[in-house]
């Protein structure tokens, strides 16, 4: 009984950690004043004043356009590699993973800067296509660590019965083996997604100038002051995914349970 | 599969093309530019600045404040997976929102925003601060100071020590935790024998997923650390951005990866079978 409530205690201890600086900013968004330090009473001017506002509206679109674009392709080229990979000898395997694991282990600001390095030897113009080339290099990982699992658990016998019986390969995969990688996949892409919305380091040192996301936005005004629409934007967002995520996890959740 | 070796390596392609493009080049730049001076000559004077002064403080300042981050993610986060890990304790609980809750949803709201709300817990006349002052309790006074930048990376990354943690832990099976048992071990033998030597691969990969970032972090010691405090982060991306010394901040980032790759082999040394994956 004490053990319970003790794990209890320490578990509503690391959600207040967590949740706190959220809380807060939640708090800010419905703050009268423009100062974040003191309390000036209830209002939802911030929220009205966002859609009115076109800069943050640009760096929203921005970040939600690049992290699609950049865990899509990530989520094809991914894919595709894992299935290459699976296919290799041992040894040009474990080459290949090592250098897939690279852009995760690996510092941000090295992979910043390093891709920052190339793209100005390569003289492309900084903006939203380097973004996204940077983005989809650090996301692919992400979708790899994903699949690989799935692809391993896969019957090839499954793919080659389907050949046998007189589908083309692209069939074969597209109705065999794909609906099989599909939970993997999926998941892969939601991580690729998130990565890249929450991204600074590596955003800020491949995008141009006067391009932003919200992120390059957001550091720019840190000693301007933050703007409170800004607040309001990301309690809007962190809302919306919250019952997202509510309404997605209460259906499978339920139809899981007799299974087991 | 022999017969389908052909199109395997035609799908091999483009991911070979890619990365070569994009992780092997780009890293070989970052070598090049270390390695050389403005006139393209080869020299080691770049990574060797690191032994300046101003550079030293910076590598010290970032280890020290990174390693005791990391110390106390671990200790946060062991117990914490343990309690997600759990079986029996939590049949109610859903412990898969329990995880989504505590890794992917806080992303979702901006990291620079989320550490920015930091200031205003903990400043002079912060929500913290207000806290104690209602309870007569002396105020606490660590914006701006290292105590702010751990607290910021131990926020920022604690998800990234519970994850593989809990992951190594989930996989362990639970007849040997009861033979242990069986055989006599009590709760605390059991966890010093059975449990933790069997998570070690999760809690290897857990130090590596904090350890790093917290070490080559710019962003925190900016935001919390007031001006004065520069990590080897700070000193890279000045740098870069704006002393435009792409030599220097080069060789410097190659000592950077110098403590990636020890930290690597450490890892590999300790997590021989790579159980511990992030995901």
């Amino acid at each position: 009984m004490i053990r319970t409530t003790v794990k209890k205690i320490y578990m509503a201890l690391i959600f207040i950690f967590l949740y706190a600086p959220i809380g807060t900013l939640i708090v800010l968004s419905f703050n009268a004043s423009r100062t974040r330090a003191k309390w000036g009473g209830f209002t939802l001017k911030w929220y009205t004043a966002l859609l009115e506002n076109r800069e943050i509206m640009q760096a929203l679109w921005n970040t939600l356009l690049i992290a699609l674009l950049s865990s899509l392709t990530a989520v094809v080229i991914g894919t595709v590699a894992c299935i290459a990979i699976q296919g290799m000898s041992r040894q040009k395997r474990a080459i290949f993973m090592g250098i897939t694991n690279i852009p995760m282990l690996n510092a941000d600001i090295v992979t910043g800067i390093s891709l920052m390095l190339l793209f100005i030897s390569l003289g492309l113009k900084f903006g939203l296509g380097t973004i996204l080339l940077a983005h989809i290099t650090f996301n692919i990982p992400y979708v790899i660590l994903s699949v690989m699992p799935r692809i391993k658990q896969l019957n090839p016998s499954i793919y080659e019965a389907a050949l046998d019986l007189g589908a083309t390969p692209l069939r074969a995969f597209f109705q065999v083996v794909l609906p099989d990688l599909l939970p993997g996949i999926l998941s892969g892409f939601l991580m690729a997604f998130t990565m890249s919305l929450d991204d600074f380091i590596i955003t800020h040192f491949t995008k141009g100038a006067g391009v932003d996301t919200l992120s390059t936005k957001i550091y720019t005004e840190v000693k301007k002051g933050i703007k409170p629409e800004m607040y309001a934007l990301s309690t809007l967002i962190f809302v919306t995914v919250l019952i997202l995520l509510m309404l997605v996890n209460r259906t499978p959740e339920e139809k899981r349970i007799p299974d087991k | 599969m022999k017969n389908h070796k052909l199109s395997r390596q035609m799908m091999a392609a483009p991911y070979t093309a890619w990365i070569i493009l994009f992780i092997v080049v780009p890293l070989g730049m970052v070598f090049y530019y270390g390695l050389t001076d403005k006139t393209g000559a080869f020299t080691l004077e770049n990574v060797l600045d690191i032994m300046s002064a101003e550079h030293a403080k910076a590598l010290w300042y970032a280890l020290g404040l990174s390693l005791i981050s990391t110390l106390i993610c671990f200790l946060l986060a062991y117990p914490l997976a343990m309690i997600l890990a759990d079986r029996e304790g939590n049949a109610k609980l859903n412990r898969h929102s329990l995880i989504l809750l505590i890794f992917i949803l806080p992303m979702w709201m901006n990291f620079l925003l989320r550490t920015l709300a930091w200031q205003t817990l903990l400043e002079k006349t912060g929500v913290i601060n207000r806290i104690l002052e209602f309870f007569h309790l002396p105020s606490l006074q660590i914006i701006n100071t290292p105590y702010a930048i751990i607290l910021g990376m131990v926020y920022n990354f604690l998800p990234f020590m519970v994850l593989p943690i809990y992951n190594a832990l989930v996989k362990i099976d639970p007849n040997v935790i009861s033979a242990a048992q069986d055989l006599g071990a009590n709760r605390l033998q059991t966890f010093l024998r059975i449990t933790f030597p069997l998570s070690l691969g999760g809690v290897i990969s857990g130090i590596t997923m904090v350890f790093i970032p917290a070490l080559t972090t710019f962003v925190i010691s900016k935001l919390l650390g007031g001006s004065k405090i520069l990590l080897i982060g700070n000193v890279i991306e000045e740098e870069f951005t704006l002393a435009s010394n792409w030599h220097l901040g080069s060789g410097l980032s190659i000592v950077l990866m110098l403590f990636i790759i020890l930290n690597m082999v450490v890892s590999a040394i300790f997590d021989k079978e790579g159980e511990g994956n992030m995901l």
